[in-house]
């Protein structure tokens, strides 16, 4: 399968269809999977997404940057589709007030240390990451 | 005395008429809404197409099923009914028609000897349940023209949380499904436990290239359908949420266009009676001025008419 083969991708969320076209590589992360690269002709595949940076390379070489807050991704038929709680478009974002709100979770945690903080803080890095803001979010993020 | 009435009449058409904006007003409104709701309930049709299709996927592709939100129970002793009505009235038979559907299930399962329990959604079915003594769980309110997702996802885990706690056997959504803008139905659909000829019939089939027959799963089926369901029962409720807005502002479009349309009515049957009042009126005043004149006059047929000439010419 040669690398610039195009393959359907959808992005979804409840409230509305964040992308719906062709793309050659997706790539996203998966609970206690690590991050996973989809390319055209994956083999069917099925698993739960955790709130991370999801990199969607559009046909034309362009990069589209979602901030997915958890969801499932299914790989069946040569289309991808991403089903999300939440999402977010990177471009949506505004990476001053998403690297505050990082900050912020990150002091608050330092201080007492509970789950849902932690899940806040995956999506704050999430969200700071798909804004263009420092990387290496990911791995922070699990 | 016949002046009096002629000003009541006239007070009367214009408290019709300020009503009239009111009603004008709000059924364009609903009107504007109707074209909203409606985009937001296409919206959300590709997610809730797609979770239906993994769920059958997954469940076909072998997905050990034993999740408890799957299976029946046997013997069912509580009912929950989820209704979904507007948190606000003048919308017509809209909230009445989902009451009295709640209304008539109960009265059925408690006939049989099944106990019941309401988690109503928006304020009027909380209200209308409440002041008749019926049995409640938590309400919902304060959202229904506009829902959102996080609205259906408290909804989606309460009733999950009743369920799998075992406080009720099964749950019933009671909402009006929008069909057209002309046209909707209040529908009962139970939600959980899920059904199995929802989650059957998917192909199962990953791919017609044959590369493969079975999925590969990250972690486990088990622990992606642990998950998996309860965002299908949120995606549910979510699209009978929109559903019922959509239905919501439809319906108040309705019922206020006819409310306009009768004080439309009103006005007109008024305003005759206050004219012909009126008319009655100068006809008494002319009669008595006539009567008086002529009186006055002593008889001759000159005078009356250089005296009726006058008072043609004055304001009255």
């Amino acid at each position: 399968m040669s690398e610039s083969a195009a393959m359907r991708v959808e992005v979804v969320s409840p409230e509305r269809v964040l992308f719906s076209g062709q793309a050659t590589q997706v790539i996203t992360r998966t609970l206690g999977g690590g991050e996973v690269a989809f390319l055209a002709g994956h083999a069917p595949f099925l698993a739960a997404v955790v709130p991370n940076h999801t990199r969607v390379y559009l046909v034309d070489g362009q990069v589209l940057d979602i901030a997915v807050h958890g969801g499932f991704v299914e790989v069946s038929n040569g289309k991808v589709s991403i089903l999300t709680d939440d999402a977010e478009l990177g471009s949506e974002i505004d990476k001053n007030h998403a690297a505050a709100e990082v900050a912020r979770l990150e002091e608050q945690l330092r201080h007492e240390h509970d789950a849902k903080g932690a899940a806040e803080l995956g999506k704050a890095h999430a969200r700071l990451a798909a804004a263009g803001g420092v990387s290496g979010t990911n791995a922070a993020a699990h | 005395m016949a002046g009096g009435q002629e000003r009541i009449l006239r007070g009367r058409i214009r408290s019709v008429q300020a009503t009239k904006k009111i009603t004008r007003a709000m059924e364009l409104i609903a009107a504007s809404r109707i074209v909203k709701a409606q985009q937001r309930v296409q919206a959300a049709v590709p997610y809730s197409e797609q979770i239906t299709e993994v769920v059958r996927d997954l469940a076909a592709a072998g997905g050990s099923t034993d999740s408890p939100l799957l299976a029946t129970r046997e013997n069912i002793q509580t009912v929950c009914y989820v209704p979904i009505s507007a948190d606000r009235g003048l919308c017509g038979g809209y909230n009445a028609g989902v009451l009295r559907a709640t209304e008539g299930e109960i009265k059925a399962d408690v006939e049989a000897g099944r106990e019941y329990i309401i988690v109503p959604v928006g304020r009027k079915s909380e209200s209308y349940f409440r002041f008749r003594g019926y049995k409640l769980d938590q309400a919902f309110n304060g959202f229904s023209d506009q829902p959102t997702y996080s609205n259906a996802k408290e909804i989606g885990e309460h009733v999950v949380s009743l369920y799998a706690s075992g406080a009720v056997d099964k749950v019933v959504l009671v909402y009006t499904r929008f069909i057209s803008a002309g046209s909707q139905e209040v529908v009962l659909r139970p939600l959980v436990p899920l059904e199995r000829d929802v989650i059957s019939g998917g192909d199962g089939k990953p791919g017609q290239d044959g590369l493969s027959a079975d999925y590969e799963f990250e972690p486990s089926p088990t622990a992606i359908l642990e998950t998996l369901i309860p965002r299908y029962i949120e995606a549910r409720v979510y699209a009978a949420l929109l559903n019922a807005a959509a239905s919501e502002h439809a319906f108040r479009q309705r019922a206020m266009k006819s409310a306009t349309d009768n004080a439309e009515e009103l006005i007109k049957s008024l305003s005759r009676i206050m004219n012909r009042a009126r008319q009655d009126a100068i006809t008494t005043e002319i009669m008595e001025i006539v009567g008086g004149a002529e009186a006055l006059s002593g008889g001759t047929k000159e005078i009356r008419l250089i005296d009726l000439g006058t008072f043609a010419d004055s304001d009255r």
